[in-house]
Order: structure tokens, then sequence, then C-alpha cells
């Protein structure tokens, strides 16, 4: 099983490369569109503007490859920035269009209470909606209202909420902290940074991602 | 001494519990008001068990760097950045883009800045384009004089004439993501951390105060939260196994504090 890691020039990749070689044998990081269309499974992480975040995909021509492989089918994971570029629009430093695999858009935080910073920075519970499953995703082996460690200032607003897999609460506010459709997932937090729970969510992912080999 | 907190008391995030790893050459030391340094153990086992323990992120600064004028070394950041799983914050020596680069490349998720920034006010604003503000950390070593505060450099040893209040105002302007807000006068004392710096400071910081030096116990953390410290970060007491981080935590839980508890 073959893992990478999609290198567009945002952010520190190195943190989820170690996390991820704990679960999987052949993982790396590569900004080479054969190489990536050669993988099983991708990571796009990322730490920085949407905009600048979609021109890295672009120059490089990954963004078509990202979405080529969520089209076949294959797992993928977007960590933070990664996973607001999966949905249609950002909307930080003006409008701007995303890859468009989940619809939705990524919005600003509304006002909050009395108290709370933005951005939002720290560990915060993640919670799967009483009427959502987690069976066979991601947040299967994740216990109910797990800690993960938080740094964003704009949140996942997708669409259709069948696409939210789980919510988390900051400032009277809920918004979704985990997005997924089918096999492609999108987490607002790091599980890379968030302790054994964030290992235990990317073991899970390397189980489905050697689960969708096998099929 | 019990904390009085107010009623329905509460924080909006967890109230992150840090370790601190003072680095001199391939040690972690710890010293009372950052003198007479001790040697307490290697930089990855340290890293390791405060990891194991439940920490919520790590601090690691190089308390020489400055002082003798030399870059921090890559190898012990990425030897602590290999045990640990949780956010981890490097500072020492730190005077250019390019050095911050090589210590995000070595593991760490954000930097410490304070000699440097004392010095060149200016390179906080280029940190914070170049690497966002979320990365940038302001280090301030404060110690009282007369009413107020001065910034200290170079772990403590040389004042920088700066006033406290002054110095972070600026900071807050230039756009730094957070302030590491370290006592010197208190700092390895164990005497509780400074509230009164703690209270002036988190009256107008726009963002995370994270409280150092003279954490004593559970309490201790405790009266730093209620002072406006948004997270405590800590030494001695754990360096000399005095307590652990879930008997700390628990004492924060039991003075109605959020904090996040970790699955073995």
């Amino acid at each position: 099983m073959k893992i990478r890691i999609v290198d567009f020039g945002v952010g520190n990749l190195h943190s989820a490369l170690k996390a991820l070689r704990l679960f999987c044998d052949d993982a790396s990081t590569s900004e080479d569109p054969a190489e990536l269309r050669s993988a099983d499974a991708l990571v796009l992480p990322g730490v920085g503007s949407f905009r600048a975040g979609m021109h890295g995909l672009q120059v490089r021509g990954l963004g078509d490859v990202v979405r080529e492989a969520a089209e076949a089918g294959k797992p993928i994971l977007g960590i933070c920035l990664g996973a607001q570029l999966l949905l249609s629009e950002g909307q930080e430093f003006g409008r701007c269009e995303g890859l468009g695999i989940i619809p939705g858009e990524v919005v600003p935080f509304p006002p909050l209470a009395d108290g709370c910073k933005v951005p939002h920075m720290g560990w915060s519970p993640v919670d799967v909606p009483d009427a959502v499953s987690r069976e066979g995703t991601i947040l299967e082996a994740t216990p109910p209202g797990a800690d993960m460690y938080f740094v964003h200032s704009f949140l996942l607003r997708p669409q259709d909420h069948v696409h939210t897999l789980a919510v988390t609460s900051y400032g009277g506010h809920t918004f979704a902290s985990v997005i997924r459709k089918g096999n492609v997932y999108g987490c607002q937090f790091h599980p890379e940074k968030s302790g054994a729970e964030g290992l235990r969510l990317l073991e899970r992912f390397a189980s489905i991602c050697a689960e969708a080999v096998l099929r | 001494m019990a904390s009085v907190l107010p009623l329905l008391y509460t924080v909006p995030v967890k109230i992150r519990v840090i370790p601190r790893l003072d680095i001199k050459g391939p040690n972690i030391v710890k010293g009372v008001r950052m003198e007479g340094l001790r040697v307490v153990g290697s930089p990855a086992m340290l890293a390791r068990t405060y990891y194991e323990q439940g920490a919520d992120e790590l601090l690691a600064l190089d308390i020489v760097a400055s002082l003798y004028g030399r870059s921090l070394d890559l190898d012990i950041i990425r030897s602590i950045a290999q045990e640990v799983f949780i956010p981890l914050t490097v500072g020492g020596g730190i005077q250019s883009l390019h050095d911050i680069s090589h210590v995000l490349r070595a593991g760490a998720d954000k930097v410490a800045l304070n000699t440097f920034a004392l010095r060149n006010p200016a390179f906080l604003q280029e940190a914070v384009r170049e690497f966002g503000s979320q990365c940038i950390v302001l280090s301030v070593e404060a110690k009282r004089r007369g009413e107020g505060w001065e910034a200290y450099t170079e772990g403590g040893r040389e004042h920088s004439g700066r006033d406290v209040v002054e110095w972070v105002k600026e900071a807050l302007g230039l756009g730094v993501g957070e302030i590491l807000l370290t006592s010197v006068d208190r700092d390895g004392t164990k005497t509780g951390y400074d509230v009164d710096l703690l209270r002036t400071i988190a009256s107008f910081a726009t963002v995370p105060v994270i409280a150092h030096g003279g954490a004593r116990d559970a309490a201790s953390l405790a009266d730093a939260v209620v002072a406006g410290a948004d997270a405590v970060s800590l030494s001695w007491i754990l360096h000399f196994k005095e307590c652990t981080i879930p008997q700390l935590k628990e004492g924060l839980a039991e003075r109605s504090l959020s904090v996040r508890r970790s699955s073995p």
C-alpha cells in the first residue's frame, strides 16, 4: 500500500509523514503528478491561506490529480487547510474556487462568545452527531468527545449535512470538524498533533487505505 | 492555599499544560531564576516521558544560544520531534527567516522569539508574514522593576530597557500569535506564578498567553489560569518528579477547569 502526502509548497509535511509512517511502510511526500497518480491513497496537509493553497496545487498541476483520485474512489485525507481545499469555495482574502470534491464552502468564524479568541487554537472535543454512524469511517476507533488539536480561523461548511461526519463547538458556535464523502475525508484539526487519539485516527485511515487496495 | 474561583468560570478551550525543556549543550537543564543550572536528563527521553504523561504541547528552548551567539542544535530538535505527536515550540538564538525554516523543518510547529526580536522588532512582522501568526510566539522574560516589569534577554541575563507592557503591545501590533510570559523572578522558585504580571498582560492580550515561572502545584496552575493564562508551562516540579502531568490535570479538573484527558 502506497500513501503519498501531496507537497504543494505550504506548511509542515514532516509531522504528518512521521505519524503516517507508524502505520504504512510506503509513505512519503511528493509533488510529482505521475508519482501521486500511482499512489493508492493521498494525504492533503497544509497550513496557510486558502488562496495560497489552491495556487500551490494549480501551479504544480495537482488539482486534477487529487480530483481524479477522488473519482476513482481512492482514500483521501485532507488536514486543516487540506480539508478546506476539498470544498467548492473559500472566502479567505476574497472568493476563491476550491477543489469541489465535497460541495460546500469555507467561511470565517461568526462573532464568538466573550473571551474566545480567533484563531481557535488548542484542544477541543470532536463528536459524531447521533444520526451519523462512525462505523467503517476514520472515527470508528475514536471515543465520543475525544480531544483533538485545532489551529484555524476559518470553518468547513459542507452544503449537505450528510457530508458532516463530526462536529466541534467553540465560542458558542458548532461547526463541522470532520467532513466525509465516500472515501474522501477532511479533518479541521491536526490528527498528527493530537497525541494518541490523533494517531488512532491515522491508523484507521491506513486500514481504510489497505482495505481499498484489496477491493 | 486554595484557589478561589469565580462562579461559572469557563474557559473557551482546554487549559494546556506545557512542559518546558531548557536546552544547554546536549542536556536539558534547570536552575533557579535561570542560574545555577543542573542537568536533568536527555532531551529525547524527557520529551517522550512528558508526551506519554499527556502533555498538551512541548516547549524546547536553547537558553544559551543567544548568549554565546550560537545557533540552535537542530539534531537535538529532531530528536525531540521524533518522540512526540503534539505541537512543539522551539526557541533560542533565532536570528533570520532561514533559521525559522530550519527549525520548522527539524520538526517544530512554532518558534519562540525574544532576544533578536527585541533588537529588531520589525523581524517579528517579517516572520509573521512569511510563516503566519500561528507560528510565531513572542517569548518575554520579565523581571519586576518598581511598579512594572522590564524585558530581559539571553535567558534572563541582559536587560533591554524595554517595559514589558509596552513591548508586548508593540509585538501584538506586529502580529505575533501567542505570548510565552516568563517571570524570571519566579523561575525555578516554586513560589507560584507572578499573577500580577499575568493579570496585567492578559487584560489586553488578544492572543493566547502561556504562563511560565514559579509553578508549585495544581493550585498554583489554577491561580495562573484565573489571572488570565490560556496555558501553563512548567519544568522544575516535573523534572524533579515532585508531581506528574496527570496529577496536575486532576487538580485543575477538581477546580472546575477544563483539561484534556488523554487515553492510553
